[in-house]
């Protein structure tokens, strides 16, 4: 019932609207509410659904053209003043492009591979077969991944620690393939994700490397030209224990 | 070129940036290139010739965007289009209805892209452009205000319903609403 009063402001805190306060004591609620978390996640996958959907036409390259001429045909009255203008333009261009462009579009870039990793994430912990090579040896795992992905990566010795690998799969982000690790430590279990860094959106390495997505903890580093990500429902200590052996390994 | 004031230097440095997403909403208004076409080559002229009454430093982006609705609203389709609109009555269904999502769901919107477009297309264009602007141009609410004209509360309902309109079309409501409500 607590939860109700939550869920009517659902879609105004996932459109970032509700006062800083309310956004913050939201936060708080999703993490530590399944049901609440649930609903965020199928509406977060909602919008972007939304979102792909409506960018669904493109003026067409005649059409851009005569629309330049059109506009590009005003003779310039003082050419000093112009100039003038033009740099004034480009600053407030500028300034615009790096506050709230900048940071509105790598933000929202980098929001939704987040989101579309913890979407992954479930998914695939839902699903019945969630790994498609099952080994906890990763001398079976790796290889299992020759020829489907464009890349190659070292996986961590587990001996010493509480982690163990469950198996991996084939993962895309962004139209481009990677690999899809799955580690299981006591009860939970943590996804880690590794792409080709060029194949995803800049910006993605400059927040603290430990973040939130959709209450999951997920942490993001860069490495050999690959882009690595853990996110799962362990805790940040745990996740960053795993990062720590990735990265002690790919060294 | 009277009309034009000292700013119209920048005028297409501000504009040409828009134009694909201009274009694309266009599209979604009039549901027809060519009138599409005609629409955005509109704005374009009305706001060339206003840009001297724009100030800058206040948002291009909801100027330019309430120039092409205005223009859409006064064309033949336009007026077609907002006859019969259902009214920004208070909304009849709790805003709290929330879907039970499963993970197959999600999977079904995923791989449904298609069917996402028909059904935004079948909105009424009053809540069609309140959606649009807020998913695919991100607009905060202020902008989606300002550009359509409307309180902000009305852009907060209008949203609520277009969502819910969606969920309705999606078939998703069937999942379950077993929750009270």
């Amino acid at each position: 019932m607590v939860c109700e009063s939550w869920k009517a402001k659902l879609d105004t805190y996932l459109d970032g609207e509700l006062a800083e306060e309310e956004m913050r004591a939201f936060d708080a609620h999703v993490r530590s509410c399944l049901s609440c978390a649930a609903d965020a996640l199928a509406r977060v996958q909602m919008k972007r659904t939304i979102q792909v959907a409506g960018k669904q036409f493109t003026p067409s390259a005649e059409f851009r053209r005569r629309m330049q001429q059109r506009i590009a045909t005003k003779p310039r009255r003082n050419p000093r003043l112009g100039w003038m203008l033009a740099v004034a333009a480009a600053a407030i261009l500028v300034v615009g492009a790096l506050t709230s462009t900048y940071v509105g579009t790598t933000r929202s870039r980098r929001d939704q591979v987040y989101s579309e990793l913890a979407d992954l994430h479930v998914a695939t912990l839902a699903s019945s077969s969630p790994v498609d090579v099952v080994s906890s040896d990763r001398h079976t795992v790796k290889p299992w991944f020759q020829g489907k992905i464009p890349f190659t990566f070292d996986l961590p010795e587990l001996k010493n620690s509480e982690f163990s690998l469950r198996g991996g799969r084939l993962a895309y982000l962004g139209q481009t393939p990677g690999a899809h690790l799955v580690y299981g430590i006591r009860k939970h279990e943590i996804s880690v994700f590794i792409f080709q860094e060029r194949s995803q959106p800049s910006g993605l390495g400059e927040e603290p490397s430990m973040t939130k997505a959709l209450s999951f903890n997920l942490e993001t580093w860069s490495q050999g030209g690959l882009r690595y990500f853990a996110i799962g429902d362990a805790s940040t200590a745990d996740i960053d224990n795993l990062a720590g052996l990735f990265k002690t390994t790919s060294l | 070129m009277s009309g034009a004031g000292p700013q119209s230097d920048s005028f297409e440095e501000l504009a040409m940036p828009l134009f694909d997403q201009l274009y694309n909403f266009a599209h979604w208004l009039t549901r027809n290139r060519e009138e599409a076409e005609d629409l955005v080559q509109e704005t374009y002229a009305k706001a060339l010739k206003g840009f001297s009454s724009f100030q800058l430093g206040t948002n291009f982006r909801a100027w330019m965007y309430r120039i092409l609705r205005n223009t859409f609203l006064t064309s033949r389709t336009g007026l077609k289009a907002t006859m019969n609109l259902p009214l920004d009555t208070e909304d009849s269904r709790p805003a709290l209805a929330v879907d039970r999502d499963t993970p197959e769901t999600i999977l079904i919107e995923r791989s449904d892209r298609q069917l996402v477009q028909s059904a935004i297309d079948e909105l009424p264009v009053n809540f069609r452009e309140v959606l649009l602007l807020c998913e695919v141009e991100e607009m905060s609410y202020q902008e989606i205000a300002e550009t359509l004209s409307i309180p902000i509360g009305t852009v907060m309902s209008r949203l609520s319903r277009a969502r819910q309109m969606l969920r309705d079309y999606l078939g998703l409501r069937e999942k379950g609403m077993n929750h009270g409500l």
